[in-house]
């Protein structure tokens, strides 16, 4: 009896000894995963999880400095997806979903004063317009993000259903 | 005019569920009035008792889950799990003990996975094994055939039916009279105590290719199973690959050592093989899906009902044969998808 | 003549039908009168609709072009009788996607007066193919097997690769659907000519007349027209009657053994499949100057008194066409345009008859699809299945919304036969959800472009905003530098009086 369980343990330690090897000469790489969990975000750039836009949010999340389920837009799927990615259990959405990328921002041309703000503020550069020009979102890039309507100093930026 | 729509396609559905389970209820009728012959009433109790037990544990379960009983009823699959799993068990066995079979085929193989059609083991075979873990003993007791030339009192159906509802033989018989070894069970001790083949098949249980009264039980079971086929109802693959996963292996030791192995005509007519292979094993839920997949999982299970019966301690491998085949199912899927057409024929040539 | 060959491909799979067709055809086809009004859709074919360019009150003649063409895949419209544009409106029609579509409306006068021809038409072989094709094109010419793609298209997509025959479909392996059938009894000679411009227009020297071996007058009107014609380019073939043999895909399987490769085109192996009834539509237009105004559609079903086949202008109302079958039984509940396999079921018979019109099938109440219950795992789907799918899989996948696995399993390859959902006894509508699987599919596929492009054009502005930065930043230290090396003097000056004015005791 001994003997097995001495043969037992040092097949253990040999196991243990040669994982930890793979670990150290094979690792995974922390960006390779950001790009996965930036993969399965929906890419609205909105900035709603409290991150600057969608990758430096998978950046927090494989940091371990956020929690997977702060991303409005992406709803309960993404959640779902990423804890599915990342093996662990899928907590409630933190915040309600909403279907932002249903809309588009609509600039009503008749009141834009042509200030950039909104255009500086578009995180996927979706709005064309320069300094006293008139603004204009570019419909098939807009994911629908809302973060143009509060800079607008003359509010003349409405979201309407996406065509 | 105004006309009401529907979706295509427009035409009568040519078969459902019900019918193909009333099909194969009928096509082991042959096989019934054969093993009634042979082995006396007890098998029509053991039915009716699964039937009477499939059937509530279906109702009591539907219920349970929210679902409409009839649902379940209609489509006659628990009779056909009741059916098969009182061919699997004695024909003399008490009432709680096929009741426990059916109980767990039905509750626990067929409706904790979500019902028919998601069902991963055979519900008939899960039953069972299920019994014979529980009550060994009582699936023992197997009774000596009907033959003219034997000492076999053949119990009255009064007898029978106290002995199924009761437990309690008639006072001039006991255990040690009635049971007797099933023909595999013969052939496993004969090799054991060092005997060949040819002398085991000295004692008249055994018959000309199998056992004494199995024989006929096989060609009837086997003439049900050809009607289904005929009928479309099953396909030739399953069947033919557990018979030919049996004979491959048996005719091959048995011409390496005609002594030391029973012949392949005796491993095809003994026990549940030809039963499992048009019947059991071809329960479409459990079984594999592409022609491929189910070669590979009929030659699977023949492999392991000759692997179980030579070499392992049970002397009929059907049941865990097919358990352990439907454990593999996943696998045998993924493994033998077909070729989608206009896709490339092999790995990394190119398509056209 | 050419004697039926049967050097064949296999198709794997399929269904023996049955075939249904014994009333449509027992009599010849019958000719539905002028109808006092034509309802024109502008989308009868796949792709753009044509655009009007007539107007509201003027007056039109037969033939004459009300619609053309607009866009990359699109088709012309003819007037198929002389008369007045009354509207130019919405009006229900028999397309899948809606129901209401734009059509011109012609009040018809009676006189079907043709516009008049200048000069005689050139023989087609003086032209070139790619003016041929430009030609087909103006005769509003599009597939008549049902799929309605605009012909001249097609043959321009295919002369883009190396090409070996043209197959023309007279297979119409639905059940109840005849119209071919009849189409090749009584103007046999109309399809092989029409094969004759195709070729041409090809520039192919190879051609198959393919026919299902339950069609004997057919085959025999095809042979006789064959001998007359004396041409060897055309040969007959014959194959057997199996559903769906008269799909694109498995027709050039069975004809010529190769398979077209997944997501790609009959012309990608060197073939092109044309419907009889479209070759027969070229060879008019072509060699007669008559644009596609008229079709012959089977008028069948136990909803119907006296089933058969007619010749309709397009345009008729439905109700117009059944009354020429003896009108509607008291059994008629349905109406379904096409097949039973994959046809679509109408509302109304205000719908007009249109290009793609081949079969009106009014039938008694539908039968009853039992209730649906979960698969059973049987695997006849898979064992009909012509493409070799496994439709159970694609079933599981597609509750699921698993879109990989229904990517990795073939979702894209089914060509929506029906076979499947037949033979299923779990009684799922399995065409319907793989149809709604793959509008998922590409519902998911948008998204995941757009949500790429969102990506890109954030990672882009993240990137130049770091490069204006730094541009800034090496700017402003450039000036710094410049104001050093130009005027070092008034800088020594001013730290100079900087210092003085700095209490005593600190250093600088």
């Amino acid at each position: 009896m001994w003997i097995a369980i001495a043969v037992i343990s040092l097949i253990a330690l040999v196991a243990g000894l040669a994982l930890a090897a793979a670990a150290r000469r094979l690792p995974a790489s922390a960006d390779a995963l950001v790009d996965e969990v930036n993969e399965l975000l929906p890419q609205t750039q909105c900035a709603q999880c409290g991150y600057p836009g969608c990758r430096p949010y998978a950046a927090a999340i494989v940091a371990g400095e956020a929690d997977i389920n702060l991303c409005p837009p992406g709803g309960e799927e993404t959640v779902q997806r990423l804890a599915g990615l990342l093996g662990r259990e899928a907590p409630a959405l933190a915040v309600p979903a909403t279907d932002m990328k249903q809309r588009v921002a609509v600039v009503d041309e008749a009141l834009c004063i042509g200030c950039t703000h909104c255009r500086n503020a578009c995180p996927v550069d979706a709005i064309l317009g320069a300094h006293q020009y008139m603004h204009t979102v570019i419909a098939d890039e807009c994911t629908g993000c809302e973060l143009c309507l509060a800079p607008c100093p003359v509010d003349c930026i409405r979201m309407e259903a996406a065509r | 005019m105004e006309f009401e729509r529907r979706e295509a396609p427009f035409v009568t559905p040519p078969t459902d569920v019900a019918a193909i389970m009333q099909q194969v209820l009928l096509a082991l009728v042959p096989a019934t009035l054969a093993y009634v012959w042979y082995f006396g009433v007890g098998l029509l109790f053991n039915i009716a008792i699964a039937a009477l037990f499939c059937l509530l544990g279906e109702a009591v379960m539907m219920r349970l889950r929210g679902r409409p009983v009839e649902d379940a009823w209609s489509d006659y699959s628990a009779l056909v799990t009741a059916v098969l799993l009182a061919f699997a068990l004695p024909s003399l066995t008490p009432w709680w003990v096929t009741a426990t079979g059916a109980l767990f085929a039905i509750v626990v193989a067929k409706h904790l996975y979500g019902g028919i059609g998601f069902n991963i083991f055979n519900p008939a075979m899960a039953g069972y094994v299920a019994v014979m873990a529980a009550f060994p003993m009582y699936l023992n007791i197997w009774t000596a055939p009907r033959m003219g030339d034997m000492d076999y009192h053949v119990m009255t159906f009064y007898e029978t039916a106290r002995y199924a509802l009761t437990g309690t033989l008639p006072d001039y018989l006991d255990f040690d009279a009635i049971s007797r070894a099933t023909p595999l069970d013969l052939v496993k001790a004969g090799f054991n105590n060092m005997r060949t083949f040819g002398e085991i098949q000295t004692n008249p249980m055994i018959g000309d290719f199998g056992g004494r009264g199995w024989e006929w039980i096989g060609n009837f079971t086997a003439i049900g199973g050809a009607w289904l086929m005929l009928r479309k109802v099953i396909r030739w693959h399953i069947p033919t690959a557990v018979l030919a996963g049996l004979l491959l292996p048996a005719g091959i030791m048995y011409l390496v050592d005609p002594g030391q192995n029973a012949s392949p005509g005796f491993h095809l007519f003994s026990g549940g093989a030809i039963l499992c292979a048009f019947f059991i094993a071809t329960d479409p839920v459990s079984a594999a899906t592409s022609v491929r997949g189910r070669l590979v999982y009929g030659f699977g299970i023949g492999l392991l009902i000759y692997a179980i019966r030579r070499w392992g301690s049970y002397a009929d491998g059907v049941a865990f044969a097919v358990l352990l085949m439907n454990l593999a199912v996943p696998a045998i899927d993924a493994l033998t998808k077909p070729r989608i057409v206009g896709h490339p024929r092999r790995q990394g040539s190119g398509s056209g | 003549m050419s004697a039926p060959t049967y050097d064949l491909g296999k198709l794997h799979g399929g269904l023996r039908l049955p075939s249904e067709k014994e009333k449509s055809t027992a009599q010849a086809i019958r000719e539905v009168p002028l109808p006092a009004q034509l309802v024109l859709p502008l989308a009868q074919h796949a792709g753009e609709p044509a655009q009007p360019v007539v107007g509201i009150g003027e007056r039109v003649l037969k033939g004459q072009l009300i619609a053309d063409s607009d866009g990359v895949i699109s088709a012309p419209v003819h007037a198929s009788s002389s008369g007045r544009v009354v509207a130019i409106e919405p009006w229900p029609v028999s397309r899948r996607r809606g129901d209401k579509a734009p059509c011109i409306v012609i009040e018809c006068d009676g006189e079907d007066r043709a516009v008049e021809r200048a000069g005689d038409l050139p023989p087609y072989t003086e032209l070139a193919p790619e003016d041929l094709q430009l030609l087909i094109l103006q005769g509003g010419i599009v597939g008549l097997g049902g799929a309605v793609f605009p012909t001249a298209q097609k043959l321009m997509q295919a002369v883009t690769a190396p090409l070996d025959h043209l197959i023309l479909n007279g297979v119409e392996c639905e059940p109840y659907i005849s119209c071919d059938d009849m189409l090749m009894r009584e103007y046999a000679m109309d399809v092989l000519r029409g094969g004759q411009v195709l070729m041409h227009a090809l520039g192919i020297d190879s051609c198959y007349v393919v026919l299902e071996s339950d069609k004997p007058e057919a085959l025999r009107a095809i042979g006789e027209a064959l001998a007359a014609l004396d041409d060897e380019r055309l040969v007959l073939k014959q194959v057997p009657t199996i559903y769906p043999s008269g799909g694109e895909d498995q027709l050039v399987q069975l004809v010529t053994n190769r398979e077209v490769p997944s997501g790609g085109l009959p012309s990608d192996v060197g073939c092109v499949v044309q419907n009889v009834g479209t070759a027969a539509a070229a060879h008019r237009w072509v060699n007669h100057g008559e644009p596609l105004i008229s079709r012959v559609t089977t008028v069948t079903g136990d909803g119907v008194a006296d089933p058969c086949n007619v010749l309709a202008r397009i345009g008729t109302t439905l109700a117009d066409v059944v009354a020429v079958a003896g009108g509607y039984t008291e059994r008629a509940a349905t109406m379904v345009i096409g097949g039973p396999m994959c046809g679509k079921s109408v509302s109304n018979d205000r719908v007009p008859l249109v290009k793609a019109t081949n079969c009106v099938l009014v039938m008694s109440a539908a039968p009853a699809n039992g209730r649906e219950m979960p698969c059973i795992r049987c695997g006849e789907c898979a064992a009909v299945c012509p493409v070799q799918l496994l439709p159970q899989q694609l079933f599981w996948h597609a509750c699921a919304d698993n879109e990989i696995k229904l990517r990795e399993y073939g979702l894209t390859d089914c060509i929506e036969c029906g076979c499947c959902d037949l033979v299923c006894p779990s009684h799922i509508p399995l065409t319907a959800d793989f149809r709604k699987a793959k509008g998922r599919m590409r519902e998911l596929a948008d998204e995941k472009a757009r949500a790429e492009r969102a990506r890109q054009r954030f990672e882009e502005r993240n990137a130049r905003l770091r490069r204006e930065k730094l541009e800034r930043e090496q700017e402003l230290a450039a000036q710094k530098r410049e104001a050093l090396e130009s005027a070092p003097e008034a800088i020594q000056d001013m730290l100079r009086r900087a210092q003085q004015q700095k209490p005593d005791g600190e250093d600088d």
